[in-house]
């Protein structure tokens, strides 16, 4: 038999029935669920008289809507309000274990799932969300779903759907200090574009993605969205045991040891075929910051913002003139240049201990640039938040004129309180640059936590490298 | 869902790559607890000059006579035509209910973001694939002539131009059924129910930290 890719292995495990022509049966051990994409679910459910197939699979979380600040006062926003209501409502009916917005493991449902052990390897896990791939970072084959599908989901606790192909991408080299693997996504994206893995299972590997913590593996899978891949995946090694022993949601005792052992071979065989390879050299890499409103739109921060002219086919051409009349850039600036309004460190990609952990590093005993007008710091869940208290990084940005905020979605895409205003221009760690993704007429650079960092005590995009040989 | 069987209908050409699903519908429309309603807020962000909030009324609202469908040529369209990568993004549903839900029927590109076309299928909306070359044509054809019509015929999965010319498309079958007949996958997926009970019962035995539960 020939060797099997990780995807493989982990469908293969999960077909309930396959039809003559590949559509398959998929059973999904984990099913998380937030207050944006399953209320039409669970109406259908209702409108149906269905009840959930396996309701201790689910757990749900409000992440999108929730104010950042101060919530002894609730949701200020009614519409918002009622979406989160919304949810508490449909998980107290159908018996769904919830965090809720004052319990303190509340936060991003991509950053909870894993702290919380509810992520392990060789699941199948979803999510009416795109960045479920994060949890792929754990050998876990984990994607998102419409909404339908939620429901479709909750019903009998399978998916209708076929095998993908495999891609594998391989990071070789060793990570340069001050660069992250969320420069390591960028560059990736850069290279293959944001349709570059459509069709495709992604899994990262090679010495890089050896050596990344398991926070920088969920950044990274984080974005295979961003590269067209549903689904982000990275093998089991003693990092992802590592991470897990002890979780809440994790096995314990002999069960954990049984696990453990099937964990072990979560990988990849060495003779596996892979329909696409891409091998990307991460010694020489800058930090990266996009100029325009796709993430495949990058460059290292060394560099200029393009010139359109040079672009020879006509609807790429087209698209970077549109970027820049909306990014408000000419062709040729340097990124150095690029002065930011707001500085936003959160979202699922980068709201984890570690990457707060790397922007305090950069922040510590400075102060944020004046001509920066708002610079807030969201953690991914109240756990992180805490934690980060714990360590002092919470002083570290209050000091340096930060806002400490509530763990929530917050900036990534302005379902809160929390967004751009027309035309500001803002370095985030989030994961999507599109038109009006942070407020309408906003300007989006995605960038690390470091990046963000500096460019939030510079005022204007700098290499965070500077910074820290300075420190 | 709704059935798609045939349908003949005048096109209307978005000549952007990438488009994605943040731009197909707004997020201040999907805090929205429905399925409905979101046909008047599709493309908010390009169609109106102002900033849209959710259940807000459009009739006021001013236009962008820049954007494709405001032009007068364009209405009553319920076919769109579409570059590369159309609906890449987000997993919001609500980027389809706005497709469907403003009368379209069907999205023709050279490539669908995977989300986004699992999701079009399971509303009846059609996303049909056609090679780059194909869809530039379509494009100029378009343009060049108003009151431009195609017709998509999914038993026979063809897209036929007002000159006849005809072009197949691949879709996957058990897709294809369900849009034939309007059906959706639960009830579908429920006439298994014994094999996901097996399964269930096998993978306890074999697996069973996956069934430690979370509730």
């Amino acid at each position: 038999m020939p060797g099997r890719t990780l995807y493989d292995k982990i469908w293969d495990e999960h077909v309930v029935r396959e039809e003559p022509d590949g559509t398959t049966l998929l059973y999904i051990d984990r099913h998380l669920v937030h207050e944006v994409t399953s209320p039409q679910a669970f109406e259908g459910l209702r409108l149906a008289g269905r009840r959930p197939w396996r309701v201790e699979a689910v757990v749900a979380v409000p992440d999108h809507n929730v104010p950042t600040t101060d919530r002894s006062r609730g949701i200020e926003d009614p519409v918002s309000r009622v979406q989160v209501e919304t949810l508490d409502r449909n998980c107290a009916e159908f018996g769904i274990r919830e965090f809720r917005m004052d319990d303190p493991r509340q936060g991003i449902v991509h950053v909870i799932g894993p702290e919380q052990g509810l992520t392990l390897p060789g699941m199948t896990i979803v999510c009416g969300d795109s960045h479920t791939s994060t949890h792929g970072a754990f050998g876990a084959l984990a994607f998102g779903i419409g909404t339908s599908e939620v429901e479709h989901v909750l019903a009998t606790q399978c998916l209708v759907t076929r095998r993908l192909r495999n891609m594998r991408v391989r990071f070789t080299g060793t990570l340069p200090a001050g660069v992250y693997a969320k420069d390591m996504a960028l560059a990736l994206i850069g290279r293959i574009g944001t349709a570059g893995g459509t069709g495709c299972a992604l899994e990262y590997a090679g010495d890089a993605v050896a050596a990344l913590s398991m926070e920088g593996r969920m950044t990274l899978c984080n974005m295979a969205i961003e590269a067209g891949a549903r689904v982000g995946l990275v093998a089991v090694d003693e990092t992802t045991i590592r991470y897990l022993e002890g979780r809440p949601f994790a096995p314990r005792g002999a069960l954990w040891e049984r696990a453990v052992e099937a964990w072990r071979a979560l990988a990849s065989d060495p003779d596996a075929a892979f329909d696409r390879e891409v091998e990307l050299d991460v010694s020489s890499l800058e930090p990266q910051v996009t100029w325009g409103t796709s993430p495949e739109m990058v460059a290292p921060i060394g560099g200029r913002v393009p010139d359109p002219a040079d672009e020879p086919d006509p609807v790429r051409r087209g698209a970077m003139e549109r970027a820049l009349a909306y990014m408000g850039l000419e062709p040729g600036t340097r990124l150095e240049a690029i002065a930011v309004d707001r500085v936003f460190i959160g979202s699922c990609t980068n709201a984890r201990i570690e990457d707060l952990r790397a922007a305090a590093a950069v922040v510590r005993g400075r102060r944020v640039a004046r001509t920066v007008r708002q610079a807030l710091v969201v953690p991914g869940s109240g756990l992180v938040k805490r934690q980060a208290e714990a360590e002092g990084l919470d002083r570290i940005f209050r000091e340096a004129g930060f806002e400490w905020r509530e763990p929530g979605c917050s900036m990534c895409l302005a379902m809160n309180a929390d967004r751009l205003g027309p035309g500001e221009r803002c370095a985030s760690t989030s994961n999507r640059n599109f038109e009006g993704r942070q407020g309408a007429g906003g300007r989006t650079h995605l960038v690390s936590p470091a990046m963000a960092a500096a460019a939030a005590i510079a005022g204007r995009f700098v290499d965070v490298r500077e910074l820290l040989e300075a420190a | 869902m709704e059935r798609f069987v045939r349908v003949t209908g005048l096109v209307a050409p978005l000549d952007r790559a990438n488009v994605d699903t943040d731009q197909i519908i707004p997020k201040q429309f999907l805090k929205s607890i429905r399925r409905t309603g979101f046909g008047r807020y599709l493309f908010d962000g390009w169609r109106y000059l102002d900033e849209g909030q959710p259940d807000q009324d459009c009739a006021g609202r001013p236009l962008n006579p820049d954007f494709v469908l405001n032009q007068p040529r364009y209405q009553g369209a319920t076919i769109l035509l579409a570059r590369d990568n159309f609906g890449c993004g987000s997993s919001r549903e609500h980027a389809v209910w706005a497709l469907a839900d403003y009368g379209f029927r069907a999205v023709i590109a050279p490539s669908f973001a995977d989300i986004f076309h699992g999701n079009a299928l399971k509303n009846g909306l059609l996303p049909v694939v056609l090679p780059a070359e194909v869809v530039d044509r379509l494009f100029r054809e378009v343009e060049a002539q108003p009151g431009y019509r195609l017709t998509i015929d999914l038993p026979a999965q063809v897209v036929e131009t007002p000159s006849g010319e005809r072009f197949g498309f691949d879709i996957d079958p058990f897709r294809k059924q369900c849009l034939l007949e309007g059906l959706d996958d639960i009830g579908i997926t429920l006439r298994h129910a014994d094999a996901i009970r097996a399964y269930e019962a096998r993978r306890r035995r074999e697996a069973p930290w996956l069934f430690t539960d979370a509730g």
